[in-house]
């Protein structure tokens, strides 16, 4: 880890009222994750405890404490996707990708995780990979998403 | 000549990005504007031309058809099989109201000369002439009721910020939009930005604040960014800043469903975590770091410009019995034509979903609809001629919401959606009260053990316990709610609590 970076991060933004969530984003945005070795540093930073730092990572779902995938897969399992099948998606994905929810393929190329709505109900079933969203996705459609990555990486 | 093709998350996610650059690569003379959605996502990526007699729309158009676009004369509205006519002569379209939505896929949302040349900061002009207890009384008058879910009269909320003494307020704005079947907030913060910068600067203006947030959710990149651009323009044109006596700022949320619950909202923005305050004190008196904060849906703010310009009473007319003005209707799930409906309060669901939604896209018949997101009801097809308005769900023990409607066909298995609500429940749960952070866990393996036919009759009985327990006993809606999809459910569902499956 590159402490002086890290700090450097933190320093961008301590000044902000309520400061934490932005610079556990930040981190993460310029990490990928928030490292154990961070949290001291941002405890610090704030004047809170690691026990603060430690309880707001773990309350989120989006803060991450180790490295995640490449690509990451997002699929919507709320009820309006449900509504249009869902599940069976995911359950082909996971076949695809050899993991199931939450998991990271061997060779770190995805990371397939699950969210609960994206705004685009209208075009259930949903997926957002890489922060791009894709709409009406069938089995097809998946396949062609991932492999499109593969093809690329 | 002028092409608009959307920037709007759905319609990138149809390939809206791959069809603009088609456009531009062919047609170099031509100017593309990203606008927002006129909210028909089955259409999307609807692109739409000017032409002298109107805007003609095409839709849904790939970038593999641009070439045959092109060829046939598109650009000058030439007709093509994808060709809907004028976009204001769709019906889906035309039979709305639109008020709040005025002007999203209209404009360019980041261009403030497009926002103010279709009626832009007329409202905040008017309430800079006004005394903060004016404008207070104008959204009174209105009838506004929040769009978040609960209902509540904006107006009397912000009666009671203005009245609160202090030396700092805050506006808070929850785009935390978690509801499954809403959009209409990400519909807005992408299409529109700037109306809800002037809602929240108007809603400074009449309680005395000068700090605003946006707590926005990361499910919603594109709209956070959005809306971050928009702030940027705003205080470069000192709509925002020093001159402007009120800052805003967007924050983003990190994947937690229970921020949006204002209280649990307001403790994120503080940089904890995401837990509920219990209530009293309201925000209203004790809110963001202690101080007066007004907590207003998306919506609501993005209401408030149209009011302040055309008064109180305009909107008022709107609607039926408490329920004033517009409801921004999403129609989702298993619908043919899902998307944004603005009409005045009244329309009941079975229109939403057939003359609007076109009824399921698979086909099947209807046999479920859950309105109001993950804590509302599900509806059977006999309760359909319910009035989408707040008093007429409540007398049906439903929950009109965010007024976001989920359409399952006869595949749905309602023991199934009743064990989602608790596991969903479970999963989201902040933890501060034990009818929620137990119950929703409970609640599950109630359930699994109804759908396996162990002793059915008394677990049945059992889960009627829990979820009265955990309607009476929780802290906030999470907890509060989550029975009424489960009760729904086995209420008008029992056959699918009877069977093993």
């Amino acid at each position: 880890m590159d402490t002086a970076n890290v700090i450097e991060r933190i320093q961008e933004l301590q000044h902000l009222p309520g400061a934490l969530l932005p610079i556990l984003h930040r981190l993460q945005e310029e990490f990928g994750y928030i490292d154990e070795a961070m949290i001291p540093l941002v405890a610090e930073a704030l004047n809170i405890s690691h026990a603060e730092v430690h309880g707001v990572i773990s309350f989120y779902h989006d803060f991450r404490r180790a490295p995640v995938g490449r690509h990451v897969l997002q699929i919507c399992r709320a009820e309006s996707c449900q509504s249009m099948g869902c599940n069976s998606l995911i359950e082909h994905v996971e076949k695809s990708l050899g993991v199931s929810l939450g998991e990271t393929t061997a060779d770190g190329n995805f990371t397939l995780r699950p969210v609960y709505c994206l705004g685009n109900c209208a075009l259930s079933p949903a997926v957002m990979l890489d922060g791009q969203p894709y709409g009406r996705v069938s089995a097809a459609v998946a396949d062609s998403l991932i492999e499109n990555v593969r093809r690329h990486a | 000549m002028r092409v608009f093709v959307p920037c709007d998350s759905s319609a990138l996610s149809m390939g809206a990005e791959a069809v603009a650059r088609a456009i531009s690569k062919q047609r170099p003379d031509a100017t593309v504007i990203r606008n927002g959605s006129r909210g028909m996502f089955w259409l999307e990526p609807l692109v739409e031309v000017e032409t002298p007699g109107g805007r003609v729309a095409y839709g849904p158009v790939t970038a593999d058809a641009v070439p045959g676009l092109i060829e046939a004369g598109f650009l000058e509205g030439k007709p093509h099989a994808l060709c809907l006519g004028l976009t204001e002569e769709i019906p889906y379209l035309k039979q709305q109201e639109r008020l709040t939505f005025a002007r999203c896929g209209i404009t360019d949302p980041l261009s403030l000369a497009d926002y103010v040349a279709h009626g832009g900061f007329r409202g905040l002009e008017r309430s800079r002439e006004m005394t903060p207890e004016a404008i207070v009384e104008e959204v009174v008058n209105s009838g506004l009721r929040g769009r978040g879910g609960a209902g509540f009269p904006t107006g009397i909320k912000w009666r009671t910020v203005l009245n609160a003494v202090s030396e700092r307020k805050y506006i808070v704005c929850n785009a935390d939009e978690g509801d499954s079947g809403t959009f209409a907030d990400r519909m807005i913060m992408e299409g529109d930005p700037f109306v809800l910068i002037e809602g929240v600067i108007i809603a400074g203006l009449a309680v005395g604040a000068s700090h605003g947030y946006i707590y926005c959710r990361s499910e919603y990149p594109h709209a956070f960014r959005a809306t971050q651009r928009a702030i940027a323009i705003c205080y470069e044109k000192n709509y925002l800043g020093e001159r402007a006596g009120f800052d805003l700022e967007i924050r983003l949320g990190a994947g937690a469903y229970i921020c949006g619950e204002e209280t649990s909202l307001l403790e994120s923005l503080e940089g904890k975590r995401g837990q509920i305050r219990p209530k009293p004190p309201l925000p209203a008196i004790e809110g963001l770091f202690g101080m007066p904060t007004v907590v207003n849906n998306v919506i609501s703010l993005a209401t408030v410009p149209i009011i302040l310009d055309k008064g109180g009473a305009y909107y008022r007319d709107f609607g039926m019995g408490k329920s004033r003005g517009t409801l921004t209707i999403q129609i989702a799930g298993n619908v043919k034509h899902g998307g944004l409906v603005e009409k005045a309060f009244g329309v009941t669901l079975r229109q939403a979903i057939y003359d609007f939604g076109g009824g399921t896209a698979s086909g099947r018949p209807l046999r479920a609809v859950q309105v109001g997101g993950p804590l509302g009801a599900y509806f059977p097809e006999s309760l359909l001629d319910t009035a989408l308005d707040y008093e007429a769900f409540t007398e049906k023990k439903g929950l009109l919401g965010h007024g976001g409607i989920v359409v399952f066909d006869d595949t749905v298995d309602l023991a199934q959606q009743a064990r989602f609500a608790m596991e969903f429940c479970a999963l989201e749960s902040c933890g501060k009260c034990t009818p929620c952070r137990v119950g929703a866990t409970r609640g599950v393996e109630v359930i699994d053990k109804i759908v396996a036919n162990q002793d059915r009759a008394k677990n049945l009985e059992v889960l009627d316990d829990l979820c009265e327990l955990m309607l009476d006993g929780s802290l906030c809606a999470l907890g509060g709610l989550t029975p009424y999809p489960v009760l729904s459910a086995v209420r008008h569902f029992p056959e699918d609590f009877y069977a093993s499956h």
